[in-house]
């Protein structure tokens, strides 16, 4: 009954704002950060270290608006604010 | 008022020209009961709701109190949209595939009903539509940017809607575990990661008559279940409720552990539901949604100071859960009819200076909220000095391996068994003096 993480983000409604709410501040931050952190405590995937890039894509649209990066990435390179109003997760159930 | 909810979506030109009495910021349960108090005190009240609704962005796992919600509004639970009356508690310590467990279930919890499982986005919506006709204008759909400020008094919010400028004699807060108003204000730095957990879960459809059958319940009874251990040495708790036709799963684990594990927390979750003792519970069910949240957990040591000119919080914003217990919404409306209260004295005085919101304070200080949380003070504290993976998974596996040992017979003497039982416990906290000491610190901890 285990799903993907797709598949589970897929039964979340979303209304995507056209920019993200989530900032790297800085990449030369996540090359040199050694756990890369953010990779495994977002409960939705959004962070994803490209070594071949020497980037942390940002997939906002994916975002459930928990907070955790904000305060869990060890420089405290995020940018956090809320979607703007109206946009982001809308649950059904909660 | 006769603003219409259409027109607040097209601008909030017309609203922007008027000042409010009070505004709250945050539609959960909170806000909506801060703006109903104040709103039938007859105080002209701003709801303001980041979501497309109340509720929208909002989940627990989760349990509604009657008590505090009786305060604000007699018999609630006759109109509310809620699950199942909780008759049945059940406490699971897990082992990899064991689990020892306690339970209490009693029919007097009925009359007066004592809980309800529930989901917030009905509920949330309820809650704050009882707001809106107590005359409080709904204001959705929008972000407080920022609180406006002069001489250092808050005089109202800054939206991200055009022309978006608010004011107000105060400000209630009630913008949720990730306050960034609170933290703007400078009441509370950033939480530590060891002060929240994040709490992913699952609503899973299930037949009716075949949740009934699993869970031992009839009609509209319902059980909760918590469990510690299976948390890959987290410090955390998962819980299992029962709601209608769904059964709520979910997980919570401290995210400062989390970090330092790099699993994610949906393994977590994937994990727990392949536990033997959920497993069965759960299956041939249907995921219907996941969610996922962060809960304060920091306590009586993280509440910030909770009013300033112009300002008052409340609810998850300013920390308050009682995570022994899993209290948490019934704080937030107690916290928020408080704030709704002193913000109607502050009214009739003409007085918003922390000299009467600071009544506020006061109340809070002499309610269950400050005494419950002060009893628990110690847990923080344990938790930093303790190893998670001593407390969350060495000692229940122990417990269990314990259990097993006992009751298993295969003609080793009870004496050697107790013995061995002893053992067991003692190597997994680290030795005699360390089992001791977990004792007595323990102890002290929930009885601060």
């Amino acid at each position: 009954m285990s799903q993907s993480i797709e598949e589970r983000l897929f039964m979340i409604r979303y209304k995507a704002a056209e920019q993200s709410h989530l900032i790297i501040k800085d990449q030369d931050t996540c090359l040199h950060c050694k756990t890369k952190e953010c990779n495994f405590f977002c409960p939705a995937d959004v962070y994803d270290w490209h070594p071949d890039e020497k980037k942390t894509s940002v997939a906002f649209e994916n975002c459930i608006e928990c907070g955790t990066c904000r305060l869990a990435c060890p420089d405290y390179n995020i940018e956090w604010v809320y979607p703007t109003g109206g946009h982001g997760i809308t649950y059904k159930l909660g | 008022m006769t603003v219409s909810h259409t027109s607040l979506r097209s601008g909030m030109g017309i609203l922007a020209e008027e000042r409010f009495d009070a505004i709250v910021v945050g539609a959960g349960p909170a806000g909506s009961a801060a703006a109903y108090t104040m709103a039938t005190a007859g105080l002209k009240v701003a709801l303001i709701e980041r979501g497309e609704f109340p509720g929208a962005k909002n989940i627990f796992g989760g349990v509604l109190y009657r008590k505090q919600l009786e305060d604000l509004i007699p018999e609630w639970w006759k109109e509310a949209p809620l699950e199942r009356a909780v008759i049945e508690q059940r406490m699971w310590i897990l082992g990899k595939e064991s689990a020892v467990t306690f339970s209490h279930r009693n029919e007097r919890y009925k009359e007066p009903p004592n809980a309800w499982t529930g989901l917030r986005v009905k509920f949330d919506q309820w809650l704050a539509s009882k707001a809106e006709k107590a005359g409080a204008v709904p204001i959705y759909e929008t972000v407080v940017t920022e609180l406006i400020r002069e001489n250092g008094r808050v005089v109202g919010v800054r939206t991200d809607r055009d022309q978006g400028d608010l004011y107000g004699d105060l400000v209630v807060l009630a913008d949720g575990v990730n306050s960034l108003l609170g933290k703007s204000l400078g009441v509370h730095k950033e939480w530590a990661p060891d002060e929240v957990s994040l709490a992913v879960k699952e609503v899973i459809a299930l037949p009716k008559e075949k949740l009934q059958d699993r869970f031992n319940l009839e009609d509209n009874e319902g059980c909760t279940i918590e469990f510690i251990g299976d948390t890959f040495g987290m410090a955390g708790l998962g819980f299992m409720y029962t709601n209608q036709d769904t059964i709520s799963l979910g997980v919570g684990v401290m995210v400062n552990d989390l970090k330092k594990k790099r699993i994610k927390p949906y393994e977590v979750l994937d994990a727990v539901k392949q536990h033997p003792s959920i497993r069965r519970m759960i299956q041939g069910g249907e995921v219907k949604e996941y969610s996922g949240h962060l809960i304060p957990e920091g306590g009586f040591t993280s509440m910030p100071p909770l009013s300033g000119d112009g300002w008052m919080i409340c609810g998850d914003a300013a920390q308050m859960v009682n995570a022994v217990h899993r209290e948490g919404t019934n704080l937030a409306v107690a916290s928020g009819k408080m704030a709704g209260e002193t913000a109607v004295l502050a009214h009739q005085r003409g007085d918003y200076s922390i000299k009467t919101l600071g009544e506020y304070d006061r109340n809070v200080k002499e309610s269950f909220i400050h005494n419950d949380l002060k009893k628990y003070r110690g847990i923080h504290g344990l938790f930093k000095e303790m190893n998670s993976d001593t407390l969350f998974g060495n000692l229940p596996q122990a417990l269990n391996d314990a259990a097993y040992e006992w009751l298993l017979v295969d003609g080793v003497f009870k004496k050697e068994k107790q013995k061995k039982a002893i053992r067991t416990l003692r190597n997994a906290a680290g030795g005699n003096i360390d089992l001791l000491r977990l004792g007595i610190k323990g102890w002290r901890a929930i009885n601060g």
